[in-house]
């Protein structure tokens, strides 16, 4: 899974290579397209500008956390509290904002607030060796009792206009997607390339092999759950800012939605493979199936039950995979 | 008894201390009434966890169960109101609906193979799907008086719940520590492999145990919506973090293999307490959520540093 760089190569050979690398992520690719242009023919107001916009510009916050999260789940952890953090760190940050603080401190915080909560998540699966699904069950509840209790479910309005930089634009382009699209690039070219980036695949693919080569494994995973911090901050940030107001609760189900796009983007659920530029495919794909229900008159209630079966035979998928890779090696 | 039972005695202690401490706080805590009352409240999540208890001891997990109940909860009153079916015949059909969703899991997981707790999450959102799908947010009310009965009424003086309960607590507690089958599902969550060399049916206590699981789930709903007389489908929403809560806390190791029926039950009570107290002290509900995440995680560190102390 991992590509060696050592001979240049040629032809169509480097055609073939590439297709069987990032398969899955053409596969994702694909399916939005065929999305965009099926519900598009039915019904053409599905792809108008505004549209298209909602679509991968409202949801470009859940592609950023999905990087993180993408990270996390190539160690072969999870982490069912990056909702409740989202919801956390825009309550920190939009608190900030309206204290008259500089903007760039309340743009800043969250993100080293995400490192810093999730740092205590890390350890406490590092070191003291409890599996992160009940280590983050439980950051979960702390998370979430903790902002209710905190702000009393009280809206946060009145936020400055230049603190909304969801609302900005870059050269015509919406801010959200520029950020989506340049930290996906950015972290997929990291893992790949860095050895840090690419010591992960290892220690999701085999953490006795990581620790037999030098690898510290256990200050990995908390560097690893530090980062996947700060880009929940990061993906706050685009978040917190897209309305006038931030709502103290945590986005419903959020954790599911950034798990799911990772899985679906290709991330093997046991470690070891996948990229950032497959979950940020799958967040864009969720979000075109989300609207194109709307479009195609299905009640958004059923919503759910698509992410489920999706989740479902992704994993389903994966694991058919897996089993012909082994019979033919 | 002190050495083999160690995690229960100290579990014992504290229940007995929060009852102190929290009878000294308010003075209607510490009533019959308000006893038997957390009895009935708590009889939902003691289910699950009681049926939750094997799932782990089996080295799974079952994320599901709160997913699980809403649907049951949602098929309770689309059944009965939609589809004009008697309600005593829904009644009969809802647990076959949790079992189904339990074989399910089990499906997901001995067959397919996927991981316990990438399977139950995604049926977590599956089931949960279906519940709003089918019920499109709408909720049903006006059950009949005898239905509420189920879960508002008593027997001899004694809510429902805690006959249900009592019954449901002796029959898991006999069959995981005196029974050959329990000792499989141990044997199971203790290690595969050796379990499968052993010549036990590995793959049919599976199936069994998720899909007591669900069974549980199902069970639980038709308490609930009788209890509060209503039916939506949010019902259950984060009920896996409470039983799992309940569990952990009851000394199951959440790697499997270890892990008691009286644990558990020490486990809900101590959170029932907790919860009841702290309300009465006048902590909001979401307070508790707090405190229930931090029990968890310090139970478990507890847990983590008992074990490698053994191990050494």
């Amino acid at each position: 899974m991992i590509g060696s760089t050592t001979l240049p190569p040629s032809g169509t050979g480097a055609v073939r290579r590439f297709l069987r690398e990032y398969g899955h992520e053409i596969l994702v690719a694909l399916a939005i397209l065929a999305l965009l242009v099926g519900v598009g023919l039915y019904n053409p107001r599905f792809v108008s500008a505004r549209n298209l916009t909602t679509i991968f510009s409202g949801n470009a916050y859940i592609a950023v956390a999905a990087i993180g999260m993408t990270m996390v789940i190539v160690i072969r952890e999870i982490d069912l509290s990056v909702g409740a953090l989202i919801g956390v760190l825009a309550t920190i940050s939009g608190t900030l904002a309206v204290s008259g603080a500089p903007i760039w401190v309340a743009w800043t915080v969250p993100i080293i607030a995400g490192a810093a909560i999730n740092a205590i998540s890390g350890i406490l699966v590092a070191y003291a060796r409890i599996p992160s699904i009940v280590v983050t069950l439980g950051m979960m509840a702390i998370l979430q009792g903790g902002l209710i209790t905190a702000t009393g479910g009280t809206w946060i309005s009145n936020l400055p206009p230049e603190y909304l930089l969801a609302k900005m634009t870059v050269l015509g382009l919406p801010m959200p997607l520029v950020w989506a699209i340049a930290l996906t690039i950015a972290a997929g070219l990291w893992m790949r390339l860095s050895p840090f980036g690419r010591s992960l695949y290892l220690i999701g693919g085999n953490a006795e092999a990581a620790r037999a080569v030098g690898i510290e494994v256990p200050r990995r995973i908390v560097a690893v759950f530090m980062i996947h911090g700060a880009f929940a901050g990061l993906a706050t940030l685009l978040f917190a800012t897209q309305l006038q107001v931030i709502q103290s609760t945590t986005p419903p189900n959020l954790e599911l939605i950034v798990i799911t796009s990772a899985v679906i983007g290709g991330v093997s659920i046991l470690g070891g493979t996948g990229t950032v530029f497959g979950s940020s495919l799958a967040a864009v794909l969720f979000a075109t199936i989300g609207s194109a229900l709307i479009f195609v008159n299905v009640s958004a209630y059923w919503l759910r039950a698509f992410i489920g079966t999706l989740i479902l035979l992704t994993v389903m998928a994966d694991m058919l995979r897996r089993k012909r890779t082994m019979k033919g090696a | 008894m002190l050495k083999r039972h160690g995690h229960e005695t100290v579990l014992a202690g504290l229940v007995v201390i929060a009852l102190l401490v929290m009878s000294f706080q308010s003075a209607q805590f510490l009533t019959t009434g308000n006893m038997l009352n957390q009895g009935r409240l708590m009889a939902e999540v003691a289910l699950v966890a009681l049926a939750m208890t094997f799932v782990i001891v089996s080295g799974g997990i079952d994320l599901s169960v709160g997913s699980t109940m809403g649907l049951c909860a949602i098929l309770t009153g689309v059944l009965w109101q939609n589809m004009g079916l008697p309600l005593g015949v829904v009644l009969a059909i809802i647990p076959i609906i949790g079992l189904i969703c339990g074989l399910f899991n089990g499906f997901l997981i001995i067959r397919v193979g996927m991981p316990p707790l990438i399977a139950t999450l995604g049926t977590l959102a599956l089931y949960r799907g279906l519940a709003e799908g089918i019920s499109q947010a709408r909720s049903v009310r006006g059950y009949p008086e005898w239905f509420a009965g189920i879960g508002q009424g008593s027997i001899l003086g004694l809510p429902t719940q805690i006959w249900i309960l009592g019954v449901a607590l002796v029959l898991a507690g006999v069959i995981l520590g005196l029974t050959r089958w329990g000792r499989t599902v141990q044997a199971i969550g203790y290690s595969e492999p050796a379990a499968h060399f052993a010549g036990l049916p590995v793959n049919a206590t599976k199936y069994a145990v998720y899909a007591v699981s669900g069974l549980a789930a199902s069970l639980a709903a038709i308490l609930f919506v009788s209890r509060v007389s209503t039916t939506r489908s949010d019902m259950g929403t984060g009920l896996e973090l409470d039983v799992i809560t309940a569990v952990v806390l009851g000394g199951t190791s959440i790697f499997g293999g270890r892990g008691t029926i009286i644990g558990t039950a020490l486990g809900l009570v101590l959170v029932q307490v907790l919860k009841n107290g702290l309300s009465l002290a006048g902590v909001r509900g979401d307070g508790t959520l707090v405190l229930i995440g931090v029990v968890l995680v310090l139970t478990l560190v507890a847990g983590a540093f008992m074990e490698n102390r053994v191990r050494r």
